[in-house]
């Protein structure tokens, strides 16, 4: 469906934590219609932006762990890291024009 | 995306995807009128979508659940030759003969007439704390954030049958369910009232105004003070559910059509028409009292046989237009 990379509670620290772009998380799950509609969004920003961010989309049933350590209580949940830290979340569904002007830092 | 976009003027534009936008356009495509409906790139599918079981929608003995509802009207308004773009539209330009939409790629489109039936959108309780625990621990939508609260203590704040559902649906996750509620009896139907009475997983805090919400990270507590007397007190919840209505989403067209005393945009007596001639409205949006799936869905019928109408007496007397436009 996504053409996002999976990361995983696992792979979370060398995937997103360890890696020298920003990175921006998607945090999802397969009951979440929101959520649904978002990913093709992030996707387009993925490739329109590639070389300056990586998308990648972590499933909050499978991975839930890594949900509860940074508060997620609310899907979809977009975080940006940036050098191991949060850098800046975005809760919700939102169009395409809102996020990539919340995240416009990071997009370059 | 469809190729057939922004070459002419069409005959009608659709603003929303929920029962009156889709019944809007079941009928207007019956009609042969060919019309585009704007959906939303997010929210498409309307409240509904939030929702699980619909049991009150006619026609359904056995229930439906809200998103596949939303499905179905989709699919029956595409069966018919809808164009449908899940994008927003960011403006539009009323006035004239011939109206315009905007939208959120800049793409604009041309219309004799426009349907608005943007709905409304969950009220928000207005305090700076709502606002900053919004993600980590408040939230509007129980179906979509209940399941990161199991075992949980949480409120629900609200008295309607939004909020009984909330509560109701909520059991099935939190250790407890606190309805909040600032007067002393529910406004919800009795059946929902009943239910949520009943269930022993829920508790209810009557005569309390939430005046705060505590907690840096995450939700601890909600503040309360008591509407009868004024005193205060806490009310120890890891989750916040705010369920106390809706508002119509009018944004787009507060400034170019007329509202009612209630905020909805005004319609003249049981039509869609608005203050403005080729610009009907229909569900939520001119809606204050009633707010059903099935009353938009009807609503939405009204709008597409009254843009029907319009477009007849409009290609007959051309100069109509500009004269009731003076009204």
């Amino acid at each position: 469906m996504s053409t996002a990379k999976d990361v995983t509670d696992a792979s979370f620290d060398a995937d997103v934590l360890k890696s020298d772009k920003p990175v921006i998380v998607d945090f999802w799950a397969e009951w979440c219609g929101p959520c649904r509609m978002l990913s093709p969004i992030l996707d387009d920003i993925a490739q329109e932006h590639a070389g300056k961010v990586e998308v990648v989309k972590l499933n909050v049933d499978d991975n839930p762990a890594t949900a509860a350590q940074y508060g997620i209580t609310s899907i979809p949940a977009v975080y940006v890291f940036k050098d191991g830290q949060v850098a800046a979340t975005s809760i919700g569904a939102k169009p395409k024009q809102v996020i990539e002007q919340e995240f416009a830092e990071f997009l370059g | 995306m469809s190729t057939e976009t922004n070459q002419s003027v069409r005959d009608v534009i659709i603003v929303g995807s929920g029962p009156a936008g889709y019944t809007a356009a079941v009928y207007t495509a019956r009609a042969n009128l060919k019309p585009l409906l704007i959906a939303s790139s997010v929210e498409a599918g309307g409240e509904l979508m939030n929702t699980t079981d619909v049991e009150n929608f006619p026609g359904f003995p056995g229930g439906v659940m809200g998103p596949d509802l939303m499905d179905q009207f989709q699919k029956q308004a595409e069966r018919f030759g809808t164009e449908i773009l899940f994008e927003d539209v960011t403006s539009v330009d009323l006035q004239g003969p011939v109206k315009r939409v905007t939208i959120g790629t800049g793409e604009t489109f041309e219309a004799k007439a426009v349907i608005i039936s943007t709905g409304s959108a969950y009220r928000e309780l207005g305090l700076e704390d709502e606002k900053r625990l919004s993600g980590h621990g408040v939230s509007w939508c129980a179906t979509c954030d209940g399941f990161f609260f199991k075992g949980q203590d949480i409120a629900v704040i609200g008295g309607g049958d939004s909020a009984m559902e909330e509560a109701l649906f909520l059991t099935k996750f939190a250790n407890s369910v606190t309805v909040v509620h600032r007067r002393d009896s529910l406004r919800a139907s009795k059946i929902m009232q009943d239910r949520a009475l009943a269930h022993e997983k829920i508790n209810f805090r009557w005569n309390s105004e939430v005046v705060g919400i505590d907690g840096t990270d995450k939700v601890t507590a909600l503040r309360l003070r008591d509407t009868t007397d004024g005193t205060e007190s806490t009310l120890a919840v890891t989750g916040a559910f705010v369920a106390i209505g809706n508002d119509p989403r009018v944004a787009l067209v507060k400034d170019q059509l007329e509202l009612s005393p209630e905020g909805t945009i005004a319609v003249q007596g049981r039509s869609s028409k608005t203050s403005v001639p080729g610009v009907f409205a229909a569900g939520d949006v001119i809606d204050p009292t009633y707010r059903q799936a099935i009353t938009a869905s009807g609503s939405g019928c009204v709008a597409a046989i009254d843009v029907e109408h319009y477009l007849a007496e409009v290609s007959d007397l051309p100069e109509l237009v500009t004269e009731t436009a003076a009204v």
